[in-house]
């Protein structure tokens, strides 16, 4: 299936994907209202890791066999059997944190803002390319099928 | 190919799964004495507090069963397995026969015995769809609720039922809650939170008696405090069922004894989920691990295993997470022991710590209280037995994540 995979030679760690990942993810889809007026704050999907040389942003993997979705004690947790994308029923989550304890990538984000829920990468489903792709300004981030899992 | 699964929880939907994935043709029927489809057990204290809804109850959705094309028996109680014949005796006098036959039964809560106590219509135990049902009946803002145990069991019905009654009054026999699971540090502000909220602790207490014939009026301490009760839930701890399997001539010890694919000493019966004794991978001890998530993947794995496949199941130990109104608290393996050493990260000012225990250069286990983002990292370290000095690392940096593990194991993570 096709995912998110960061090259960490070229990221620049610049945080950009952070800010569009947040905006695709408010309920405005506008950049400022989301970062300045929308409260609860929307959360981002992924997590930017820093180094001396090295960055990446990471998202959930979209395991063939998610430990999340084996994990999860309500169910909320799912694969999608046609299109391998593993996402988050939210309205039955209780924000109980299983998955966040057996992810072994850390790419579970914990959303507090109203109702407690496990948030994570949707590959932006509903928007073609995923925006962390998209503004990526060094092609750190590409969107590919590498034709594992 | 007849599978065949007695018992309808985390272990049978998961060995559903498993055997579907591998067999789409086999018959699977599943044989539960509860009539409810599929649901989320642990969800029974958010049910209570009107969290979740009964619709949200479900486990699975209610097609689950039609879709991997399960035959359901409910309300149905398997009575006794004959190996020989192959075959499933139940209450209603049917009988089913297997070619394999997973045995699911889940566990019974333990009630310890206690003076004056008997079926009385106020008293509930906390496992069960129904018992939620049945607490609820008698739950009101005025109600005055004893919890005894302050395991992970009783805790949840505290938490769950403090919001919607008039007083929570707890007793542990330990000196602190979750003994299994917590030491006297992390369960300090557990407890604190419970308190802030209006659960009452009596720790290192039991009770020595109830009160009230058909109905109890109320449970009398061991140090002879009186507390009115209107709604008495035992919430201890939990029991395999094991009777059938046992008659079988399956092997029992205090569980039933599994391999590392679920399988029983007799041929063509596997077991899984809290009826089972399995292999700690961290201690390499047997014991009982009776928690939502390794039931399923017991199940599954057992799935996988009645189908002839192969599962990348590498085995259960202790985890758990887990939300005391707001504080989340995450476990994983063995809290301290001989030869441990443990490594420390306190916030006094956010209220949070971090625990780890070490033991010949790996992480055996840990204990998060209120900061557990990317705590399956950690719980990697665990499972794969990762040298810690080989880490880029200490468990205790600030931002610990990927690259501590060291660039090549952060490659492999970030690519997969």
């Amino acid at each position: 299936m096709k995912k998110v995979y960061a090259n960490e030679r070229w990221c620049l760690g610049c945080g950009l994907c952070k800010v569009y990942c947040r905006t695709a993810h408010s309920s405005t889809k506008d950049i400022i209202k989301a970062h300045k007026l929308e409260s609860p704050r929307p959360v981002e999907r992924l997590h930017i890791e820093t180094g001396d040389k090295i960055n990446f942003a990471l998202q959930c993997r979209h395991c063939d066999d998610p430990k999340c979705v084996q994990s999860c004690i309500t169910g909320a947790m799912q694969k999608d059997p046609e299109t391998g994308l593993v996402f988050n029923e939210t309205d039955r989550c209780v924000g109980c944190w299983t998955c966040v304890l057996v992810c072994p990538y850390g790419a579970i984000v914990r959303d507090e803002g109203k109702k407690k829920v496990a948030a994570k990468c949707d590959l932006c489903a509903q928007m073609g390319e995923p925006e962390c792709v998209k503004h990526c300004p060094n092609n750190a981030l590409v969107y590919e099928d590498r034709g594992e899992e | 190919m007849d599978y065949v699964i007695i018992g309808n929880s985390a272990a049978a939907v998961g060995c559903i799964e498993g055997l579907r994935k591998c067999d789409k043709k086999g018959r699977i029927t599943v044989i539960s004495d509860e009539t409810h489809s599929v649901y989320s057990r642990p969800l029974i204290s958010y049910y209570l507090a009107g969290k979740v809804k009964a619709e949200n109850m479900g486990y699975r959705k209610t097609d689950f069963y039609e879709k991997f094309g399960v035959e359901t028996m409910f309300g149905k109680k398997a009575t006794a397995i004959d190996p020989k014949k192959k075959t499933v005796a139940l209450d209603s006098g049917e009988s089913v026969k297997y070619d394999k036959l997973l045995i699911a039964t889940g566990s019974s809560p333990f009630v310890p015995p206690t003076e004056g106590l008997n079926s009385q219509d106020n008293f509930f135990t906390f496992l069960k769809y129904d018992d939620a049902l049945g607490i609820e009946k008698w739950i009101s803002k005025t109600a005055n609720v004893v919890v005894v145990g302050a395991g992970l069991i009783g805790l949840k019905a505290a938490e769950g039922i403090a919001p919607v009654a008039g007083s929570v009054h707890v007793i542990e026999m330990a000196p602190r809650v979750l003994p299994m699971i917590l030491d006297e540090l992390a369960a300090a502000p557990v407890q604190k939170r419970l308190e802030e909220n209006g659960v009452v602790f009596h720790l290192g207490m039991t009770a020595a008696k109830v009160v009230g014939d058909k109905h109890i009026e109320q449970v009398v301490l061991k140090d002879g405090t009186v507390l009115p009760c209107d709604v008495l839930v035992m919430g201890v701890g939990v029991r395999p069922n094991v009777a059938e399997a046992k008659a079988a001539g399956v092997e029992v010890n205090r569980g039933i004894i599994v391999d590392g694919t679920m399988r029983t000493n007799v041929a063509d019966i596997w077991a899984a989920g809290d009826v089972t004794e399995g292999v700690d991978t961290v201690t390499g001890q047997r014991k009982i691990m009776a928690l939502w998530p390794n039931a399923y993947m017991e199940g599954r794995a057992a799935g996988y295993d009645m189908a002839g496949k192969k599962d990348d199941f590498d085995g259960v130990f202790p985890m758990n997470a887990v939300n005391f109104f707001g504080l989340s608290v995450i476990t994983a393996g063995i809290q301290g022991g001989e030869n441990t050493t443990v490594l420390e990260k306190h916030d006094e000012v956010k209220g949070t710590s971090k625990r780890f225990f070490v033991k010949d250069d790996c992480l055996v286990g840990m204990i998060l209280v209120g900061d557990v983002d990317r705590a399956g990292i950690y719980t990697s370290l665990l499972s794969e037995r990762i040298p810690l000095s080989s880490l880029d690392g200490k468990l205790t940096d600030d931002g610990f994540g990927l690259m501590s593990l060291g660039y090549d194991r952060m490659k492999q993570r970030i690519s997969s």
